[in-house]
């Protein structure tokens, strides 16, 4: 479903990405490794659409359509989701009217009416609950004065709200306790489904003891080094990367 | 930002932009005795108002028009101006709506301002101000059985003289300064309110300001009383079509509150703002004050200015009664070549008075916005406290934003808390917002919103959702 080919990425003029391919199949889940500075946030946010990230040359398609081309939002309503690994702050705007926004953004899209206000409560309800979200956080400003788990899970639930195709997840586990943790990676693996396929980008092992990945690949100065299945992740555990 | 630019966006145009095809019946231009003589004739007016009317005119060929605001304003031919315009064979107000021109009763329409009583808003009374004319009332027969009087000032100076006499003048002197006795020379019409002692007032108050008539200048009045005990929340609404010429409009408010009386006042200004090129536009040179007079009473200034080509406005507060508060809340949005220059005076004179002042400006495009305070405190306003918040937000990099707060301060025992921000759309709070769907525009008018939550809360709740729509509207076409 994403096909990532001879992917070449400058930022400021500095080549990050070089010549990256990667194949990512329905329902699959990807880790990928490496030591800071190796440019895997740099996957994350070239897909998304980040200013700044100049695509060089390659080709990525996502479900068969080419994504390079497509405006952030269209990458969104394409089914795209990331999760940030700074969540960003919207100061006066509560976490309710903004999650309902964007959901109703993306409904807008399939030509559906704007969910009805009692609905999404109920929804918005069931869903926080599975993140152990208390409701009170959604009278609060977008990730204003949220702790670390909550903006990790606020990212997680919006990632539900939006039923996205594919998911990437920037260093979710960082800044996470260890129950936080257990929450954020239960829930995501409940949200795992033969439709969702997940790129989950992480410095450490700890995530991937939770969420089981179909396949880890190391990263590093730009591009794959090498690929292999889940014990490929506690190898570089042990040994590190070099 | 990549696949973002502005040629994606057409920008909207001003909806409010038509003109209405009514003949009109103007006197003629310039500005002169005979001039005054014949509006006050054309209004039926009483010898003392016309007489209160020449001593401003003679007042005002001293004076001169003044100059320090941070704004450029082309020079204005006083001479070359009408003073007063209004559709024609309108010689007396109609006195039911089926009377009223069906063309006036469409404009209306169109601006959203429906005049037909089962079709209003409920709980909001309209008086609607056509150029220099009130064309109709709404609820008027209602609102007068609780004893609240709600008519246009004209119809006040005949019926009511008493009341008029009484406080016209005695908030902003005929003296006040050039424009503010422009007006009093040459005010055409505006509303007038009396709620009575111990009245809440059931429903919202409204006049809908519509300059139509080009070459002319709206001089309107405005006059509120709140006597022992009241309440009353009143909202302007302001639209003119779209011109290349600048068209000047100098309103004078007086607002009074007496003793535990409370005044809420509420201004969405949506005048054309001149073209992307800053071509045309209204000139707002407005003064609107409010006096405290009794003990405990409070009036509330709220404004969400997105119109205008050059906004010149400082809504105030004279707080004089003992214990009394002076509120102003404002949004200011400048785009394009806007300027602004508005912001507020809070003059503290009584004991234990109060006042707030939240001021939120945003700029965009190539516009210039400035926040001018003055908070005063004299030297009996023992224990006057005040707070002022002035946040700036910048939407893009060719826009200005000014904060300049004056403090006076004789009284000891007095306190100032001022607060102020300058702050710009991240490029990560719209990339953050777009990575969940919302286009550029939508990234941008939700953060915006957020901006001035403090402040669009304020509205009566009816406008609420009219000024959220406003704001994102006033800054399309500037995401770049």
């Amino acid at each position: 479903m994403l096909e990532i080919k001879n992917l070449n990425v400058t930022v400021e003029e500095k080549q990050i990405l070089k010549n990256l391919n990667l194949n990512i199949g329905k329902g699959e889940v990807h880790a990928i490794m490496g030591p800071n500075g190796s440019g895997k946030s740099t996957i994350a946010h070239t897909l998304a659409g980040k200013p700044n990230y100049n695509v060089e040359s390659g080709v990525v398609n996502l479900n068969g359509e080419d994504l390079l081309s497509k405006d952030p939002y269209e990458r969104s309503l394409n089914g795209l989701f990331l999760a940030f690994q700074y969540p960003i702050e919207l100061p006066g705007v509560t976490n309710a009217s903004y999650l309902k926004q964007i959901v109703n953004a993306h409904r807008k899209s399939r030509k559906e009416t704007p969910i009805d206000a009692g609905e999404f409560l109920k929804i918005l309800k069931e869903k926080s609950k599975l993140l152990d979200i208390p409701m009170d956080m959604h009278s609060r400003f977008v990730n204003a004065g949220f702790s670390g788990g909550e903006k990790k899970k606020n990212e997680v639930l919006q990632m539900d709200l939006l039923n996205p195709s594919l998911v990437i997840m920037d260093e979710t586990d960082s800044g996470l306790d260890v129950d936080a943790l257990k929450t954020t990676a239960d829930a995501i693996n409940k949200l795992r489904n033969d439709e969702r396929s997940f790129i989950i980008i992480t410095h450490y092992l700890r995530l991937l003891e939770y969420i089981e990945p179909d396949y880890v690949h190391v990263f590093q100065n730009g591009s794959v080094i090498e690929t292999g299945d889940k014990t490929l992740a506690s190898r570089i555990d042990q040994e590190g990367y070099s | 930002m990549n696949k973002v630019s502005k040629d994606n966006f057409t920008q909207e145009k001003y909806k409010y932009g038509f003109v209405t095809d009514i003949e009109s019946e103007k006197i003629p231009k310039g500005l002169n005795e005979d001039v005054i003589k014949l509006i006050s004739k054309k209004k039926n007016e009483p010898e003392w108002m016309l007489e209160w009317r020449l001593s401003a005119f003679k007042r005002l060929e001293n004076m001169s028009v003044p100059k320090w605001a941070k704004a450029e304003i082309d020079e204005i031919d006083f001479q070359d101006l009408y003073y007063y315009s209004s559709p024609k064979d309108f010689k007396e107000k109609p006195k039911s709506l089926e009377e009223v021109d069906p063309k006036l009763l469409e404009t209306y329409e169109k601006l959203g301002i429906p005049l037909k009583e089962q079709k209003v808003l409920a709980g909001v009374a309209v008086d609607a101000v056509f150029d220099s004319v009130s064309v109709a009332t709404t609820f008027k027969e209602k609102l007068n059985e609780i004893g609240v009087i709600f008519c246009p000032i004209s119809e006040a100076i005949q019926k009511h003289p008493e009341l008029v006499k009484k406080y016209i003048g005695s908030v902003i002197p005929v003296t006040d300064h050039f424009y503010a006795t422009l007006n009093s020379a040459v005010f055409s019409d505006g509303s007038f309110v009396y709620i009575p002692k111990g009245v809440k007032c059931p429903m919202e108050l409204s006049t809908y300001f519509r300059i139509n008539a080009s070459e002319t200048g709206q001089f309107e009045r405005t006059l509120i009383i709140a006597d022992e005990g009241s309440y009353v929340s009143y909202l302007e609404g302001c639209t003119a079509p779209m011109r290349d010429e600048n068209q000047l409009h100098a309103a004078n408010v007086e607002l009074v509150a007496l003793d535990d009386a409370e005044i809420k006042y509420s201004t969405v200004q949506n005048w054309y703002p001149g073209d992307e090129n800053g071509k045309g536009g209204i000139y707002n040179f407005v003064t609107k004050r409010g006096l405290c007079k009794g003990k405990n009473s409070k009036i509330s200034w709220t404004q969400i200015e997105t119109g205008s080509a050059i906004t010149w406005k400082y809504p105030s507060c004279i707080l004089r009664g003992d214990n009394s508060t002076g509120e102003f809340y404002s949004v200011a949005i400048t785009n394009n070549y806007q300027q602004a220059d508005t912001g507020t005076k809070m003059i503290h004179l009584g004991k234990n008075t109060k006042s707030r002042i939240i001021s939120k400006g945003i700029s965009a495009g190539k516009s210039s916005n400035t926040y001018r305070g003055l908070v005063s405190f004299h030297k009996k306003a023992k224990n006057a406290k005040n707070f002022t918040q002035c946040d700036s937000l910048l939407v893009g990099s060719e826009c200005k934003a000014n904060t300049i707060p004056l403090t006076e301060n004789s009284s000891n025992s007095s306190s100032i808390e001022h607060e102020a921000t300058t702050s710009k759309i991240s490029d990560e709070q719209l990339f953050y917002c777009m990575q969940r769907g919302l286009d550029a525009e939508e990234a941008q008018s939700l953060i915006v919103n957020g901006f001035c939550k403090e402040v669009l809360q304020k509205l009566p709740m009816e406008f609420a959702v009219e000024a959220q729509k406003l704001v994102s509207i006033s800054l399309e076409g500037s995401v770049g």
